[in-house]
């Protein structure tokens, strides 16, 4: 996968990080590391301190969602050595995930983790001020998560069923990809239809 | 003896002072500010759920809608993220063609973000329509361009949708022109104006710690003296190869994010006059499929919007629709700050400051 630009090598993070704090990294992929959950504060303050990465802004912070286990994305960048770290931590619990908050180290995640609270649920622990953001207070869910709507098990929300090149009759595909399994076919509509 | 007790104030979600739905509640104590709070969500369009459900091209008219001061921008920030994510190469006339688009469309943004804070400050409404001048012509060669004046839809993966037509040359050419003299002209009326540098001079004022630590961007950045431009750092669409200056600030304060758009204004001219020059023959988009189909993978692309770092996290599951579609909107991350900097502040100064950040309630809200 493309890196950005300026991204660094992940490995010379993960590198870094274990030696610094041992068993921090938990995975590296090519372009993040992945850290644990529970040393994300100990990460990004060991980060924003030490001098070769520099990582004094936190650009962008959001969650994903697995259907089995979420993840959280920091993407940081050095402004004086002009270089971007991208971090994530991975929640297993799907029900009520838990992240510690990094507000004390970066005060711009204040409203991004407020947005991903809301719109996705994962609760982040010693928030000056864990409210919804965009949402009302009582809203039913999370509505960036994946089974928000009531999708059920072996179905995916998301465009599965865009019609393949390679069919010579695009109308046609789109009617067979759009059909309902027969046995849920009450319960479940599609909440998607046609392009 | 006279006590006062504080008193909670609540401003909009309609209020001209907010520049959109937004909604502030703030704690007075007397004229200072004790606390505040706001309330966002009124534009709330769930942009992210239903970009989840749709084609990366799909995706680009929602863009749009985010950010509907600076449509061309967002455009143009999701379809290089979208092209790094897909490996799709763009024709040089087309980059040309986004940057013509892209600066005249900061020039658009940042005259209507100076008009909006000088009458904050005040000025009711002359200043503002004076930078409105310049703004319709541009909205016009948008709309001589693809039919459309805010919500343009322009930019396509691969390149931009049209080639403007052939009466759009004479008329950037004669604004080009034009646009140095107009902008001195602001400059003049607003500069060295003794009410508006009184009411904006070490008003608002953020630190270049603060500044890096909030995570602001753009001229709220800048403005507290921190060179950081995308368009040099990173960057994208060939602005290597054009010579333009970063202005910053001093002090961090409104007067001096207001000076930085201003000269990004001038900046911006110049980007334009040299993209003209050196614009070549060639097509103006390559051919994509119908679906595109990114391997899996992830990319974080950003562009330098008027705004800001406006940025696209965008995961692929290898469908045609994104997995995940997050935008990173410099309008919501710019307000991190709005409490520290409104407390103890009086409330027409906290106007003022909310003016020079520079929000657009459609990117807060998404």
């Amino acid at each position: 996968m493309p890196n950005g630009p300026n991204q660094l090598k992940s490995k010379i993070v993960a590198d870094a990080l274990s030696n610094a704090i041992p068993g921090i990294v938990k995975n590296v992929a090519d372009n993040w590391v992945e850290v644990d959950v529970q040393q994300i504060e100990t990460c990004l303050l060991w980060l924003r301190q030490s001098e070769k990465f520099d990582a004094a802004q936190l650009s962008n912070l959001c969650g994903i969602d697995y259907h089995d286990h979420f993840m959280v994305v920091y993407h940081l960048q050095s402004l004086d050595l002009n270089h971007q770290i991208v971090i994530k931590v991975r929640i297993d619990e799907h029900e009520d995930p838990v992240v510690p908050s990094v507000v004390a180290i970066y005060k711009g995640a204040l409203l991004q983790e407020r947005e991903a609270y809301d719109l996705m649920g994962i609760k982040f622990e010693n928030h000056p001020d864990m409210r919804r953001l965009f949402l009302w207070d009582g809203f039913p869910g999370h509505p960036l998560r994946k089974d928000f709507l009531g999708i059920g098990e072996g179905r995916t929300s998301g465009l599965n069923r865009f019609p393949f090149e390679n069919e010579s009759d695009p109308v046609r595909a789109i009617n067979q990809d759009n059909r309902i399994d027969e046995d849920n076919s009450q319960e479940s509509p599609p909440l998607w239809s046609g392009v | 003896m006279t006590t006062s007790e504080p008193y909670v104030l609540n401003i909009g979600p309609q209020h001209p002072s907010t520049h959109g739905v937004f909604r502030i509640r703030v704690v007075m104590d007397g004229e200072k500010i004790q606390d505040i709070d706001m309330i966002v969500g009124y534009l709330h369009r769930s942009m992210e759920k239903l970009a989840e459900e749709r084609t990366y091209t799909q995706n680009i008219p929602f863009t749009d809608r985010a950010d509907y001061l600076a449509a061309m921008s967002s455009n143009l920030g999701l379809c290089l993220a979208a092209e790094r994510l897909a490996a799709v190469e763009v024709p040089e006339r087309a980059s040309h063609l986004r940057v013509i688009f892209a600066e005249l469309q900061r020039i658009a943004s940042h005259a209507m973000a100076n008009g909006t804070l000088v009458s904050d400050a005040g000025a009711w409404q002359t200043p503002l329509l004076y930078m409105f001048r310049e703004r319709e012509k541009i909205l016009d060669l948008f709309e001589m361009t693809c039919g459309a004046r805010l919500t343009t839809n322009y930019m396509r993966i691969g390149g931009v949708a049209f080639e403007p037509p052939p009466e759009f040359w004479p008329a950037l050419g004669e604004l080009v022109d034009e646009l140095p003299d107009r902008i001195d002209e602001y400059a003049q009326l607003v500069q060295e104006n003794e009410i508006f540098v009184a009411r904006t001079r070490n008003v608002g004022v953020i630190s270049a710690e603060d500044a890096i630590n909030g995570s602001l961007v753009g001229p709220a950045l800048r403005g507290s003296g921190v060179p950081w431009d995308l368009r040099k750092t990173e960057p994208y669409c060939g602005y290597d190869d054009f010579e333009f200056e970063i202005p910053v600030g001093t002090v961090g304060d409104v007067y001096d994010r207001f000076m930085v758009r201003l000269e990004e204004t001038r900046q911006s001219t110049k980007i334009i006059q040299q993209a003209i020059d050196s614009i070549s023959d060639g097509p103006h988009k390559t051919d994509i499929p119908l679906a595109l189909r990114p391997e899996p993978g992830e990319v974080y692309g950003r562009v330098e919007g008027p705004r800001g770092e406006l940025g696209f996290y965008l995961v692929s599951d290898g469908s045609p629709a994104p997995y995940r579609f997050h935008i990173r909107a410099p309008s919501l991350i710019n307000l991190s700050l709005l409490r520290d900097m409104a407390r103890g502040s009086t409330l027409s100064d906290a106007v003022v400051t909310l003016g020079s950040i520079d929000i657009v309630v459609g990117e807060i809200d998404r």
